[in-house]
């Protein structure tokens, strides 16, 4: 009957487990979808392979080699070491052990593969950790990640270092177990490959049956708890992009970097300006509001830059590649995005609260969370696009604010108020006469 | 054949004339105005003009394609400058446009088709590499033979338009030792005029980024800095005068390197 209250036991911890981290990717979900629409369902060729090389892939993770081999060790190792979960799952519900191991020759390799990826990982997350907090990566220290992205980033790479180690302690007792002769085993057949977990083993040598197999059942139990909390803390820190990588990469720009988006709305005006024989009292299709220029806040946003929020790990790559950070400006692509998702989220537990209603809290994504400091100090490189391993577009974010506080509140910078004065009145950003525009030509 | 006069019709003066011509050079607003800039116009038309290529500008039917003000936010005032100048394009039915700003490219090329301009649009390093590949260009090794030149990327041809490779041919072209920067083609550092920096003071920092980059231009111990674009020419010139290395970088735009290299 013991066995049957774990199983039961198992059930409830899985259900619980799955269902709360379901409730929150509704959440996630309903979030992205306050984002304003942009049709980013064409081309899904293009888009496919965008997803199998960059998500799947990792084709930019490896533009620095180093952190790029190692995200590579912890990257197959998660998606590798989740056939083994299935297996826990099946066996936790139906009182079987190793179930899988009927495969043979097959299950000695998988799970002598899992460990070999399992002891990587370990290695990886443990230069990660070193690159982190000894070796102090500047990227990893900017003023944005102070506080809880600090924390955040180092309680994943604990969670993963606790992970694998429980894994590969539960192999080591259930290794000692199967070749330790014990009569009293009917349970532990003999299965597996242990490549690195039969060194662990060693430890256990002097152990009798009862404490390997508490050993066993408590590593075994830690380690799909843990599993399932990690699942559910990823809603929480900024891990997300395990998930979200791939869709983000599906529905990234597929367009030349450098062709920014025709706002349609100016775009009616100013062929209604144009046009000497439109009629300027003609009541536009659609009564209501005047469309809003440019972004204030998260809602003026399209779905993809909330995706593209959500997805963001932090890896600052973007930020290193900035030439206004790189000379000390108060921009930072990274804060950016994070601001994004910090305010997304603002903006949401305001809709749960409220009965799905947003309540205004007199404050938006620019100047509470962003500063003009930050929007003027861009200069349209694109390196912040270039740099990001999953195709994050912080720039599309940065031009819609600055249509905002142009358009709407009529407040650029004065230098550019006179630029732009210059090209209305002159056809050139200086204050040249445009009849002069071929004079060069006669100064041979 | 060096002389000093440039042929340079115009749009209105060809169809007056009943001709088109086979590709309309857009000057832009810095080749048009800025001293440093109509140094580079000149030398492409020599280029143009030795190579008996068919061409014509607009002259004084030119305006800004509106991207410093798009970049700006701007939307209005880019996009008015966009279909005014798309109605004087149009007009002339221009099929194909060269030109020697990567900012004008990128705005002529990607951002006036949705608006009504639709043109075969390019750079002039690569208009250049297709005069070379159909014989109607040489370029001479003689000048520039062994001279260690490095390349600054201008984001707005690099990484914007994934343009890297013909401004290099060109210049090895020249006989010439290219060297790359630490950071270049993908991971070029910006020249700090892009996005209408060019035309405001930088937000408080440490640094400019033009010294920035002219630092890791300089690393490179080039005796030349190739640009392609105006703006980074400038932001790179005041860069090397900062250094106080004027005396022995120069810094000239691809056309200017071909044109003198080919006595023009």
């Amino acid at each position: 009957m013991d066995h049957l209250i774990d199983n039961i036991l198992f059930a409830i911890v899985l259900f619980a487990g799955v269902s709360f981290f379901i409730l929150n990717v509704k959440k996630l979900v309903r979030n992205i979808k306050l984002g304003k629409s942009v049709n980013r369902y064409d081309n899904s060729k293009a888009r496919w392979k965008n997803m199998a090389l960059i998500a799947l892939g990792q084709q930019k993770m490896v533009r620095r080699p180093v952190a790029g081999i190692l995200h590579i060790f912890v990257y197959v190792g998660f998606i590798i070491i989740n056939i083994e979960v299935l297996e826990i799952i099946i066996d936790g519900l139906f009182n079987t052990h190793r179930v899988f191991s009927f495969l043979g020759t097959l299950y000695n390799f998988l799970i002598g593969s899992f460990e070999i990826l399992a002891f990587l990982v370990i290695v990886a997350v443990v230069v990660f950790w070193i690159r982190r907090n000894i070796v102090r990566l500047q990227r990893f220290w900017k003023p944005e990640m102070k506080g809880w992205p600090k924390n955040d980033g180092n309680i994943i790479l604990y969670f993963e270092m606790v992970l694998m180690t429980l894994f590969l302690t539960m192999n080591a007792a259930d290794y000692a177990i199967q070749h330790g002769h014990f009569t009293e085993n009917h349970h532990y057949a003999i299965a597996g490959a242990f490549p690195i977990s039969s060194y662990i083993s060693n430890l256990f040598s002097t152990m009798n049956y009862g404490s390997l197999v508490i050993i066993e059942r408590v590593c075994w139990w830690l380690h799909i708890v843990g599993i399932l909390v990690f699942l559910n803390y990823l809603y929480y820190s900024k891990h997300l992009h395990i998930l979200l990588a791939f869709p983000n990469t599906y529905f990234a720009n597929l367009e030349p970097k450098g062709k920014f988006t025709n706002v349609e709305a100016v775009t009616n005006e100013v062929k209604l300006m144009m046009d000497p024989d439109a009629d300027p009292f003609a009541t536009s299709e659609d009564e209501g509001e005047p469309e809003k220029f440019g972004a204030s806040d998260v809602t003026d946003l399209n779905w993809v830059q909330l995706l593209n929020s959500y997805t963001c790990t932090e890896c600052g790559r973007c930020t290193s590649e900035c030439p206004a950070n790189q000379t000390g400006k108060a921009l930072s692509p990274r804060k950016i995005m994070m601001d994004t998702r910090d305010r997304l989220e603002e903006v949401g537990n305001s809709i749960n609260k409220n009965n799905g209603e947003f309540v205004d809290d007199g404050k938006t994504l620019l100047n509470d969370y962003i500063s003009k400091e930050e929007i003027w100090a861009c200069t349209s490189c694109n390196a912040c696009v270039e740099a990001c391993p999953v195709n994050i577009d912080p720039l599309s974010i940065i031009t819609e604010m600055r249509r905002y506080l142009v358009m709407e509140e009529s407040a650029a910078p004065t230098e550019l108020n006179n630029m732009m004065t210059n090209i209305e009145n002159n056809g050139a950003p200086w204050p040249y006469n445009q009849m002069d525009r071929l004079n060069w030509k006669e100064e041979a | 054949m060096s002389n000093n006069t440039l042929y340079v019709p115009t749009m209105a003066e060809l169809m007056a004339s009943g001709k088109t011509p086979e590709v309309l050079f857009w000057v832009g607003c810095a080749g048009s105005f800025d001293d440093r800039a109509k140094k580079i116009t000149k030398a492409f038309v020599k280029i143009l003009n030795n190579a008996n290529i068919n061409f014509a500008v607009l002259g004084t039917e030119e305006s800004c394609t509106g991207d410093p003000a798009k970049r700006a936010g701007n939307e209005f005032l880019f996009q008015m400058q966009a279909m005014t100048n798309i109605e004087v394009l149009n007009a002339y039915e221009v099929k194909k446009v060269v030109t020697t700003c990567p900012h004008c490219f990128n705005t002529l090329k990607n951002e006036y088709p949705s608006l009504g301009g639709n043109y075969e649009v390019v750079h002039h390093t690569q208009f250049l590499n297709d005069l070379l590949k159909e014989g109607k260009l040489t370029v001479e090794g003689g000048t520039y033979k062994g001279k260690k030149i490095t390349f600054h990327d201008p984001c707005y041809l690099g990484r914007a338009n994934n343009v890297y490779e013909a401004p290099r041919l060109l210049i090895q072209k020249l006989e010439a030792e290219l060297i790359e920067m630490k950071n270049c083609k993908q991971k070029g550092l910006c020249c700090g005029a892009g996005g209408s920096q060019m035309f405001k003071e930088s937000e408080k920092g440490t640094k400019d980024i033009n010294v920035e980059r002219t630092e890791q231009a300089l690393e490179t111990k080039p005796e030349i800095i190739a640009a392609g674009c105006p703006f980074c020419n400038t932001m790179l010139t005041d860069g090397v005068k900062a250094k106080e290395k004027e005396d022995t970088v120069k810094v000239y735009d691809i056309a200017e390197l071909i044109s003198n290299a080919n006595n023009l």
